[in-house]
C-alpha cells in the first residue's frame, strides 16, 4: 500500500480538520453531503462567531447607556441642571475626558487592537535607532570589560507576548524535567508512592499565588547577591511547580497500569529492568504522560497571568494589571485585545500538544 | 523422566475466608517431542494452568518439574503464544519479533538477529506485512506474528494458550495446519490449551480434559491414534475420530451436568417491576 501525505492528513493530525471543509470548496468534486457537511463545518461557526459579537455590541451598548444615565443623573444631583447638560453633551461629543468607563464595543476593541500594534512598531523603530546609535560605544564598552548598554525603554505589547510565551515555555519544561521522572519512580515503585503520595495530595490543590510566595521567599534568599531582575526566574519557576502536578498523578498513574498482557511478555521474554522500563512501561504509558502534559501546559498557561502580575514580570499579566490600575480612556479595551490574544495563544499550545502527541504515541486514530 | 512434569498441584487465590482453589491436584506428565492438549469449558482454569507451567505464577502446593528441574519464574526454553496475541503495539512486527530474539541470543550480531527475524517472518507468511504496526494487521495475521515471536526464540517448549480462541473459523483451520506444519519440522514438545475438541484432537496426540473450576483438576486422557500429517475432511469419516470425539464430548457433557446438580446454591431474583415513567413526570 503507498502511502502518501495529504494536506488533509496533516491538518487533521493537528487537530484541525476543520480546515478541509475549505479545500474541499475549492478543489471541487462535491455532493449533497458535502455541502450539509461543508454548511456545518464552516458556515454555522461563522454565524455563530458574529452572533457572538453582535450580542457583544448590543450588551456593551446597553452597559454604556446605564453608564452615562448615571453620570448625568448625579451631575444634576451633585451640580444641578446646567452641569447635566454639560455633561450630556460632553458625552455625545465623544471626549475622551467625560466618556463612561464600561464593557468596550468590538469596534472599540478592534481600533485598540491596531493602537497596539501601531505602538509596536513605533517601538521597534526606537530600538533600532537605539542599537545602531550605541553600537559603537558598546563596542568599545566591551572592549574596555563593561557591560554594554542595552534599551531599557517600554516593551511593547508584542514584547510582552513573547516574554509570557517564554515564561510558559521555561515553566513547562522545568515541570517535565521534575514531573516526567519522578512520575515513573513513583509509578514503578509502590513505597515511593505511597511516600509520595500525602505531598501531592497536599500540593497539588495549592493556589498559584501561594506558590509564587514560597518561591518569592526562597529564590529573594538565594539570589540575594545578585542584582539582576529575578521577576523571570521566580516566575516561570512558580508557573513549573504550580503546573507540574498533572503531568505528575497522569505519569504515575500511566506506569503504574501498563496492561498486565505487555508484562507477561516483557516477563516471558525475560526482559532487564531497564529494557523493561523503556521498551515496554513507557511506550504503553506515552498517552497518559502526553494527556498529563497537555493538561499541564494549559495549566502553566493560565496561571502564568496571576504569577506574572504579582512577580511584576513584564508579561501579558503584568500588562493586563497595569492596563487596569491605568484607568486610561482604551484601557478596558486594551484588556479585552489581551484576553482574546490570551485565549488564542491558548489554544495553539493546545493543538501543538496535540500534534506532538499524535506524532509520538502509539495510539494513533488516524496516522500518516 | 517426563519431560515437564507437574505433580499435585494447588492453586489458591485470595486469602482466609475468600479463598478459592481454582486448580486442584493437577497431575500432568509430557513426554518429550509430544503434543498434548487439554480442553476445557471457559473459565475452567486453563490459562493459570498455563501460566504455572511457563513460570509466570507459582503453585500454592506442589511442583512442576521442567526436564527435572523446578519451575523458577519464566525461561526461554519455554515459549509461549498467549491467548490475546500481546503484541506491543508500538512496535512493527519485525520489531516485536527482535524484541524476542534479541533477549534470546543476546551474543549474536545485529545482522545475524535481523536473519533469524526475517526468516520465521518468512515462515509464517508475513513478509510483505514485516514493517506494519499489530493494529495494522488482522487478527489471524497478529496471531501469526505471535507464533513467529515465540518460534523464533526457539524454546524447547511450545505452550499455546487458546491461540486461536478469537479467530473466525476458516482463519483458524488454515492457522492450525500452518501451527501443526511449524511443528512437524523439528517436533518440539507442544502444549495446547483449547476450549475445541475438534482442534484438539486435530492437532494433538493426547488429549486432556480439564474438569471445570473451581477445584478444577485434569479428567482421565484419551489417546489419538491418527497418523499424520492428518486431514480435516478425510478425519471426519475415520471411526477412530469420531469415537474419540463423542467420547471427549460425553465426558465434558456429563462433568457439566453434574456440576449443575451439584450446585446447591438457590438464586432468587429480586422483586423488581419497571418503573412507571409516565407518573413520574406528572
Amino acid at each position: 500500500m503507498k502511502q502518501s501525505i495529504t494536506l488533509g492528513k496533516v491538518t487533521k493530525f493537528m487537530g484541525l480538520g476543520f480546515l478541509n471543509t475549505f479545500k474541499d470548496l475549492f478543489t471541487g468534486k462535491l455532493e449533497k453531503e458535502d455541502y450539509i457537511n461543508f454548511l456545518r463545518k464552516s458556515v454555522v461557526p461563522l454565524a455563530s462567531i458574529l452572533l457572538f459579537i453582535g450580542l457583544w455590541h448590543l450588551g456593551a451598548k446597553s452597559l454604556y447607556n446605564t453608564e452615562a444615565e448615571f453620570k448625568i443623573e448625579k451631575a444634576l444631583k451633585d451640580q444641578g441642571p446646567e452641569a447635566a447638560e454639560a455633561m450630556r453633551a460632553c458625552i455625545a461629543s465623544g471626549d475622551t475626558s467625560c466618556q463612561p468607563n464600561t464593557l468596550p464595543s468590538p469596534s472599540q476593541v478592534w481600533t485598540s487592537y491596531k493602537s497596539l500594534l501601531k505602538d509596536h512598531r513605533i517601538i521597534k523603530a526606537d530600538k533600532l535607532a537605539f542599537a545602531e546609535k550605541t553600537a559603537a560605544l558598546n563596542e568599545k564598552r566591551v572592549a574596555a570589560g563593561k557591560d554594554a548598554i542595552t534599551y531599557t525603554g517600554r516593551p511593547s505589547f508584542v514584547d510582552q507576548i513573547f516574554r509570557s510565551l517564554r515564561t510558559v515555555f521555561a515553566g513547562f519544561l522545568l515541570a517535565l524535567l521534575i514531573a516526567v521522572p519522578l512520575g515513573i519512580f513513583i509509578g514503578l515503585s509502590p513505597t515511593l508512592k505511597s511516600s509520595f503520595n500525602w505531598f501531592i495530595q497536599i500540593f497539588k490543590p495549592v493556589s498559584p499565588v501561594v506558590w509564587y510566595l514560597l518561591v518569592f521567599m526562597i529564590v529573594k534568599t538565594l539570589l540575594i547577591d545578585s542584582n539582576e531582575d529575578s521577576s523571570f526566574t521566580i516566575s516561570f519557576i512558580s508557573v513549573g511547580l504550580c503546573s507540574m502536578w498533572a503531568t505528575l498523578v497522569n505519569t504515575a498513574m500511566g506506569v503504574s497500569s501498563v496492561d498486565k498482557d505487555y508484562i507477561n511478555v516483557a516477563k516471558v521474554l525475560k526482559l532487564g529492568s531497564f529494557q523493561k522500563i523503556f521498551k515496554v512501561v513507557l511506550p504503553s504509558s506515552l498517552p497518559l504522560i502526553f494527556t498529563g502534559l497537555k493538561i499541564t501546559l494549559s495549566v502553566a498557561w493560565m496561571v502564568l497571568i496571576a504569577i506574572e502580575l504579582l512577580a511584576q514580570s513584564p508579561g501579558l499579566g503584568l500588562f493586563v494589571w497595569e492596563e487596569f490600575q491605568n484607568g486610561a480612556n482604551d484601557s478596558n479595551a486594551k484588556i479585552i485585545v489581551a484576553m482574546f490574544v490570551i485565549g488564542i495563544i491558548g489554544f495553539l499550545l493546545d493543538r501543538l500538544m496535540l500534534t506532538i502527541q499524535n506524532a509520538v504515541s502509539f495510539d494513533k486514530t488516524d496516522a500518516i | 523422566m517426563a519431560y515437564l512434569e507437574l505433580n499435585n498441584i494447588h492453586k489458591t487465590y485470595g486469602q482466609g475466608d475468600n479463598a478459592t482453589e481454582v486448580l486442584s491436584n493437577i497431575n500432568l506428565s509430557i513426554e518429550e517431542g509430544e503434543f498434548v492438549a487439554i480442553v476445557g469449558f471457559t473459565g475452567s482454569g486453563k490459562t493459570t494452568l498455563v501460566n504455572l507451567i511457563n513460570g509466570l505464577i507459582e503453585p500454592t502446593k506442589g511442583e512442576v518439574l521442567f526436564k527435572g528441574q523446578p519451575v523458577q519464574g519464566t525461561s526461554h526454553e519455554r515459549g509461549v503464544i498467549f491467548q490475546n496475541y500481546s503484541l506491543l503495539p508500538w512496535l512493527t512486527v519485525a520489531q516485536n519479533v527482535f524484541m524476542a530474539v534479541k533477549e534470546a541470543f543476546p551474543k549474536k550480531s545485529k545482522k545475524e538477529l535481523n536473519e533469524i527475524v526475517e526468516q520465521y517472518v518468512e515462515m509464517v507468511s508475513l513478509t510483505p506485512a514485516i514493517n506494519k504496526r499489530p493494529k495494522e494487521l488482522s487478527g489471524g495475521m497478529r496471531q501469526r506474528v505471535a507464533v513467529a515471536r515465540a518460534l523464533a526464540m526457539k524454546p524447547e517448549m511450545i505452550i499455546m494458550d487458546e491461540p486461536l480462541g478469537a479467530l473466525d473459523a476458516l482463519t483458524r483451520g488454515n492457522l492450525q495446519d500452518e501451527i501443526l506444519n511449524i511443528w512437524g519440522k523439528d517436533r518440539r514438545t507442544a502444549l495446547l490449551i483449547t476450549n475445541d475438541v475438534d482442534e484438539g484432537i486435530y492437532m494433538a496426540d493426547r488429549i486432556i480434559p480439564l474438569r471445570p473450576g473451581p477445584n478444577a483438576t485434569l479428567g482421565p486422557e484419551f489417546k489419538i491414534d491418527i497418523e499424520r500429517p492428518r486431514d480435516k475432511t478425510e478425519m471426519n469419516d475415520n471411526a477412530n475420530f469420531k469415537e474419540t470425539r463423542n467420547a471427549i464430548i460425553e465426558y465434558l457433557m456429563d462433568i457439566g451436568d453434574e456440576r449443575k446438580s451439584q450446585a446447591k446454591q438457590e438464586f432468587v431474583l429480586p422483586e423488581l417491576s419497571p418503573k412507571d415513567f409516565v407518573n413520574q413526570f406528572k
